[in-house]
């Protein structure tokens, strides 16, 4: 029988499979589809310390095997959540992951005092938002400023945290390491890789922001190299993610250094789509004769 | 609530870039509701929202133009070949809300929806439905016998009044209005409802990638703030929006 327990964190997973943050809301929508309590963990909606109401105009757009978002962090706000949101949450059963994201550095260190607070299980960090100081370049382009920001918040969250790393960093080896020296408990990535669309017929950019996130299978190939350099150098564990469609790419991801995965994009493809996926995960150890994913993890 | 794989009973066209599609389904609909569409190979990742056009027993029937690739690649499917059919999503339309004498306003692809709506009022709504041109009109005689009235109108006058639809609706004799169509024609009817003080719902469309309200990406702003068009509309009263 296939034992797909996972230690992360020192948080105990029932199996590495974790909804990927924007792409599950709180969870709600989804526990009317079916029992969340299969899934490894939740990652929450993005927050952010006050309410925000998102980025106007087109939103979405599909492209040759992704999808590209602008939806701007869109979000009611930590308290908001905690109050309203977490506690349901919380019922499902199965790890929840807090999101947090931020504008400048006392927004992410509120944000943690908050979450301190809670009983979230532990934190994602979002360092993909832009910057306010530094003229709007988000934290995760550049490796010292990555630090910076992961070492302070570090020093008053209490609760396990992984930095999502940004496919857009200058270097990803050495943000990897930067996260990890700054007392990462683990990273996470990649998160949507900034893109463009062109609507030719009114000649413009489609997102009002001219730059969107893209994701989905399109972006796997290089979730892959990124999750197989960033592993190669840091000793915390990695949750991969990047346009997993199939238990096969969750093997892929292990097999590239992974521990735990996030499944976004094909949320959105078929809402049940979990349920699959961990069906064909266990049959696939079952039938490999794998005891545990150990086992092949990081093999490449 | 499933996400079902099918098999088609039907995907004919209609009309020039329109096909209407139907499945079995055994669950309760309301009229405006719609389902999240998707051919089950990958070759496009993102199901497409369909509304609702009819439902006969247990026959379900979906009407959508051919917009892009993916409305394309649905057209393509046959009788027997399986589709994935996520739904009903949204909040529909509330027959309680539809009080006194009703004009039913589409245009468009924004028609499809009406005729099970027309259906559920039972005889009561007049219905105006435009079109761009005769070549482009699709089931406007099946309204007929569920509407008290029922007004055609083309922008080139090939068939029935010539113009816009708006322009042929005497807003004094209802009480309340319902429409779905092009952004501008709800646009006008909204704003005529509101010098007139009466009551108006509007079916809004919008691009969405999961139709149960988890991504934000098909967020309507409204006076109470951003509303999801997949899950508190698509209806909604006009006075609602800004």
């Amino acid at each position: 029988m296939a034992n797909l327990k996972t230690n992360f964190m020192g948080l105990k997973f029932k199996n590495p499979i974790v909804a990927a943050s924007g792409t599950f809301g709180f969870g709600e929508e989804f526990s009317k589809i079916y029992d969340l309590s299969i899934l490894g963990g939740i990652c929450s909606k993005g927050l952010t310390l006050a309410p925000r109401s998102g980025n106007k105009g087109i939103r979405l757009w599909e492209t040759p095997m992704g999808m590209m978002n602008s939806i701007g962090l869109e979000n009611p706000g930590l308290d908001k959540f905690i109050s309203k949101e977490l506690p349901r949450m919380k019922t499902y059963d199965t790890i929840i992951i807090a999101n947090l994201g931020g504008h400048c550095e006392e927004d992410y260190f509120e944000g943690i005092y908050k979450l301190n607070d809670s009983n979230v299980d532990a934190i994602e960090l979002n360092i993909s938002c832009p910057n306010v100081k530094s003229g709007g370049m988000a934290f995760g382009i550049k490796s010292s400023v990555a630090y910076d920001l992961v070492s302070r918040v570090r020093k008053i969250c209490r609760k396990p945290l992984m930095v999502k790393i940004s496919p857009n960093a200058e270097n990803i080896p050495d943000m990897a390491l930067a996260c990890e020296a700054a007392g990462a408990d683990a990273i996470s990535l990649i998160n949507t890789i900034q893109a463009m669309a062109v609507d030719i017929k009114n000649k413009k950019a489609v997102f009002d922001n001219v730059y969107a996130g893209l994701s989905g299978p399109c972006v796997k190939p290089i979730a892959l190299r990124m999750v197989h350099v960033a592993a190669k150098m840091v000793k915390i564990p990695i949750c991969g993610l990047g346009g997993i469609m199939n238990a096969n790419d969750i093997i892929e991801f292990v097999m590239a250094g992974a521990t735990l995965v996030q499944i976004g994009t094909a949320n959105f493809i078929k809402p049940d789509i979990a349920i699959d996926i961990l069906n064909d995960l266990e049959e696939f150890i079952d039938t490999e004769n794998i005891k545990s994913l150990d086992e092949i993890r990081g093999i490449i | 609530m499933k996400v079902l794989i099918t098999p088609l009973v039907k995907n004919e066209r209609i009309s020039k870039n329109i096909y209407r599609l139907s499945v079995e389904f055994y669950s309760k609909i309301k009229p405006g509701q719609f389902f999240m569409l998707k051919t089950t190979d990958n070759a496009f990742l993102l199901p497409r929202p369909i509304s609702v056009n009819d439902v006969n027993e247990n026959l379900i029937s979906f009407l959508y133009r051919i917009e892009g690739e993916g409305t394309k690649k649905i057209s393509s499917l046959h009788e027997n070949d399986e589709i994935q059919i996520f739904g009903p999503l949204g909040n529909g339309f509330e027959l309680e809300n539809l009080k006194g004498k009703t004009a039913v306003i589409g245009g468009g692809i924004g028609i499809a929806p009406l005729l099970y709506l027309c259906k559920a009022l039972g005889k009561k709504a007049d219905v105006y439905l435009g079109y761009r041109d005769k070549e482009n009109m699709y089931i406007f005689d099946e309204f007929k016998s569920f509407v008290n009235r029922c007004i055609v109108v083309t922008e080139d006058g090939s068939f029935g009044e010539k113009g816009f639809v708006t322009d042929y609706v005497d807003y004094e004799n209802y009480d309340t209005v319902v429409t779905c169509g092009p952004e501008i024609m709800m646009n006008k009817i909204a704003n005529n409802c509101k010098a007139q003080n009466i009551k108006c719902y509007v079916s809004l469309e919008r691009r969405m990638a999961c139709g149960i309200g988890a991504c934000l990406g098909c967020t309507v702003e409204t006076k109470t703030g951003n509303k999801r068009a997949c899950k508190d509309g698509p209806v909604f009263d006009s006075e609602e929006l800004i």
